[in-house]
Formats: C-alpha cells, sequence, structure tokens
C-alpha cells in the first residue's frame, strides 16, 4: 500500500526544520511503524538523500527510546502502544500522515524526529533513588510490603521515560513521567527514608529543567504507552505540599555528625 | 548534596512558590475560596425572585456587617488577585515551555473547558470589574440609586448590551468551574478511585448550578417576568 508522510526534516539542533513530504509506495500491512520508515531510508539512502533520523532501539515496547508524534499525537492513535509496535495494519492505502518530533523547551529537536530527553535523566539524578546497602540479597518478607502498595508502585514503575506526556501536554509538563518515578518509590517502604527530599527535588528540577505545569487535563494519561494514571500527579502534589510545609534540615542532633 | 537548597522562612515560602506545583496549589486554594464565593453570590442573588423587598433587605443586611464585610471583601479580592496573577505567572511558564508550536497537534482527552482556562478567566476578570462599577459602586450604571439593589438591578439589566455581557460571562464562569472545580482537588493531591469520578461529577452539577442560577437572572428582567413593578 502507498503512505504519504509529511516528516518534520531539520539538519541540526541549531537549524531551522520544515515539513517535507514523501511517498512510500510499497509499504506493507505487516511492517511495523519503524519498518515503514526503514523502507523510506533504504529509498532515500539509495538516491543520495539524508535518511530520516529517528531514535528506536528494543522495538518491543519497553526500552523507551521511541516516540514521536504522528497526526499530533505521540506514537500514533493506538492507545497503549509505543510507535515501534504500532503497525501498519492500522492504515490503509493512500493514508497521509504527519510526523513530528517532540517538542518542549526542555526536549531540544538533535536531528528530524529525534530530541534530547537527558532532561529527564537530570530530574531522575535530583532525587529519583533510594539509599541502601548494596550487598547479598536480603531475605524475602524481611520487609513487609502492603499488597496494595507493591501493585501500585510497579503500575507506577511501568513507565519507561519516553516523554509522550510531555509532548502531549499542552503545557508540556513533565508531571506524569515525576511523579511515576516519585509513586513509584514513595509507594514501598525502601523509599521512605527520602522521600520528603525527593519530592522537593524532583519538583524542582522539572520546574529548573523548564518542563511546564499540569493543569489536569488528562491528555498525558490518554496517550501514555503504559497506562500510567494521572492519580500519580497528585501523589506528587501531596508530598510536596507535605515537605514543603514539614521538611527539616539534617542536623547534629541525636549524635549524627 | 544538591543544587537545591531548602532554607527556611521567606525563603521557604519563595521556594515553594518558584515551583510549578506550589503555583498550582495557589491557584487551587485561592480557586477553592473563589468557587465558594460565587455558588453563595449566585444563592444570595436569586433572592431577586421573592421580590424588592427581600432583596433589598439582604442587601442592607450585608451592608450592617460593617467591618466584616470589608474583611470578606479584603479576603476574596486577595485571592482573586493571586489567582490572577498566578495564572498570568503560569501563562508565561507554558508559553516558554514549548517555544516552538506543533504543525499538528491533536486533542484526545482535554475538555474544551480545560483548554479555554487561560481565556475564560481573563474574561470572567474583566467582567468582575465592569460588575462591580455596574452594581456595587455604580460607576458603570446608568441610573444608579444607593440602596435600590432591586431597582438597580431591573434598570440595569433591561440594557440588553449589558444583559448580553453578564450572559456570556456567566456561561464562560460555568465552563471554568466545569473544569476548575475538580481540577483544584487534584492540584491539592486529592485523588482517588472513589472520589475522584464523584469530584467530576459534582464539578459538573456545580457548574450548571452556577451557570443557570446567574444567567436567569438578566434574562428574567429581559423577558419581563422580574421587575414588572419598576417603571
Amino acid at each position: 500500500m502507498k503512505i504519504i508522510l509529511n516528516i518534520w526534516r531539520q539538519r541540526d539542533a541549531k537549524s531551522a526544520g520544515k515539513m517535507v513530504r514523501y511517498e512510500v509506495p510499497n509499504a506493507s500491512e505487516h511492517m511495523s511503524f519503524l519498518e515503514m520508515l526503514d523502507v523510506l531510508n533504504e529509498e532515500l539512502t539509495r538516491k543520495g538523500e539524508d535518511p530520516v533520523t529517528f531514535e528506536h532501539d528494543c522495538r518491543e515496547g519497553i526500552c523507551g527510546c521511541c516516540g514521536f508524534m504522528i497526526d499530533g499525537v505521540p506514537h500514533g492513535p493506538q492507545r497503549g502502544t509505543t510507535v515501534c509496535q504500532l503497525h501498519m495494519r492500522h492504515y490503509k492505502d493512500g493514508d497521509e500522515l504527519w510526523l513530528e518530533p517532540f517538542r518542549a523547551k526542555a526536549f531540544p529537536v538533535l536531528k528530524d524526529l529525534m530530541v534530547d530527553r537527558s532532561a529527564f535523566d537530570r530530574v531522575i539524578a535530583a532525587g529519583g533513588f533510594i539509599s541502601v546497602n548494596t550487598g547479598s540479597a536480603p531475605d524475602g518478607n524481611a520487609l513487609p510490603v502492603v499488597k496494595k502498595c507493591s501493585d501500585m508502585a510497579m503500575d507506577a514503575a511501568a513507565c519507561i521515560g519516553c516523554g509522550a506526556c510531555v509532548a502531549s501536554c499542552p503545557n508540556a509538563s513533565a508531571s506524569l513521567f515525576v511523579s511515576a518515578k516519585i509513586s513509584h518509590l514513595g509507594l514501598l517502604p525502601q523509599g521512605q527514608a527520602e522521600r520528603d527530599r525527593r519530592a522537593m527535588r524532583m519538583v524542582m528540577k522539572m520546574t529548573e529543567e523548564g518542563f511546564g505545569y499540569c493543569t489536569n487535563t488528562g491528555e498525558c494519561e490518554a496517550v501514555c504507552p503504559k497506562g500510567i494514571k494521572i492519580e500519580n500527579i497528585a501523589r506528587m502534589h501531596r508530598d510536596y505540599l507535605k515537605s514543603a510545609f514539614t521538611y527539616r534540615e539534617e542536623s547534629q542532633a541525636g549524635g549524627a555528625g | 548534596m544538591s543544587s537545591i537548597a531548602i532554607n527556611g522562612g521567606a525563603n521557604r515560602t519563595a521556594a515553594f512558590y518558584e515551583s510549578v506545583v506550589g503555583k498550582k496549589a495557589v491557584m487551587a486554594a485561592t480557586g477553592f475560596v473563589l468557587c465558594g464565593f460565587v455558588l453563595g453570590h449566585m444563592a444570595g442573588n436569586l433572592q431577586v425572585y421573592q421580590g424588592e423587598a427581600k432583596l433589598n433587605h439582604y442587601a442592607a443586611l450585608l451592608q450592617g456587617l460593617g467591618g466584616g464585610l470589608w474583611a470578606i471583601r479584603g479576603v476574596l479580592l486577595l485571592c482573586a488577585v493571586l489567582h490572577g496573577w498566578t495564572a498570568f505567572q503560569l501563562w508565561r511558564l507554558k508559553n516558554d515551555a514549548r517555544p516552538q508550536p506543533y504543525v499538528k497537534k491533536a486533542s484526545i482527552a482535554t475538555t474544551y473547558a480545560a483548554r479555554t482556562m487561560l481565556w475564560s478567566g481573563p474574561i470572567i476578570g474583566a467582567f468582575l470589574v465592569y460588575h462591580i462599577l455596574h452594581f456595587t459602586t455604580g460607576g458603570a450604571h446608568p441610573d444608579f440609586r444607593a440602596g435600590e439593589v432591586y431597582r438597580n438591578v431591573v434598570t440595569g439589566f433591561r440594557n440588553p448590551a449589558a444583559s448580553v455581557f453578564y450572559i456570556i460571562a456567566n456561561i464562560l464562569l460555568a465552563i471554568h468551574l466545569y473544569h476548575g472545580v475538580w481540577s483544584m482537588f487534584q492540584s491539592l493531591g486529592v485523588n482517588h478511585p472513589q472520589y475522584t469520578p464523584k469530584l467530576k461529577l459534582l464539578a459538573k452539577a456545580y457548574a450548571w448550578v452556577v451557570g443557570l442560577g446567574n444567567v436567569s437572572i438578566p434574562i428574567a428582567v429581559l423577558t419581563g417576568v422580574v421587575g414588572a413593578s419598576v417603571k
């Protein structure tokens, strides 16, 4: 089948980009979306043109590398799916699609459909960790975990950090991503020691990185390939508000130092 | 340990407000007060249907609060200013956060109300100024008589232009509440599978009640249901 693509082409981070029209006359319904782009790139390379840059790695929907906008929706029209797991059988002959990179100040475009998402890494580094002694594995059930909490923590931990939430948000907010990380650690006993600092630091860092704020539109939740819920955003707000009022500096009392 | 210093006192308040979550908490808390006010204000105003004596008596009762009235006005003004100022700062943050817009962008979950909060808000703000000049101070009312609230309402709304502005502004207020009334709970950290669907229902009911209550008054005057006695 024939697919018409309008793709954002941008040479590098400094250049201005524009939409360029391409035709893929020989796409097959058995291809994944990225394989269809591979076919286009083979053709462009054969003609001596610059192939379209897009990020991808596992192509199994679990690594979080891929992702761009298809007709204004991150990862395309199928819910709960990354673009690598989207297949051409969902399209028909002659369909015309618009492909754009995720757009946010905190996600500068590197080339074509590829953006720099290292702002996410810096938010994680600011507080998305726990401090535990490593070494031999702890005894099973030595630390009781409430089943409901572990379920919610696992649901939040399903986040692959693809950035679709930021891309779809009318305010380019990273709230869904940051709140998923805050929830997945904060719901477990191992995450309690740093819970207040974590919320403060990650929220401050995401503000500093230039992400927007949450207006509770639910757009992120709708496009998230992993079905992360905005309930997590409320938990992040709760943790942040609580720590804003109760946070204490570390002191020398109690024999510390 | 981190680049983010968390200090006490004024710095702490400033740092709280500095973050996007702090700003949203301010929007939610002030919104909470303001939406409480609009419901009470509408309920009080519906006494226009009970006749001139009843409404004027209610107005005199409020005026009789003296210092208390000014304290309430002070709190409401503070909330309105904080709500507006924070919204302005958030609007700037929003523009900064995505300097290059999409060529094509679809909304798949966002309601019309949520999308237009930044439009409905300032229009309601402008309406508020006009509303105070119209019925409180009388500066924008062609035939204002202090203390004669019922008469002022009827003569004010007999001007179709004024009534149409009131109707449009109150429809926008209802749309604003449709998103705001549940959204403020989410911003303050309240979200639970049990309560959130009920809060969304509450927001819809709130918007309809406040919207219909307020819009009915200019319509009642224009159609002669209210104020036939006023020459």
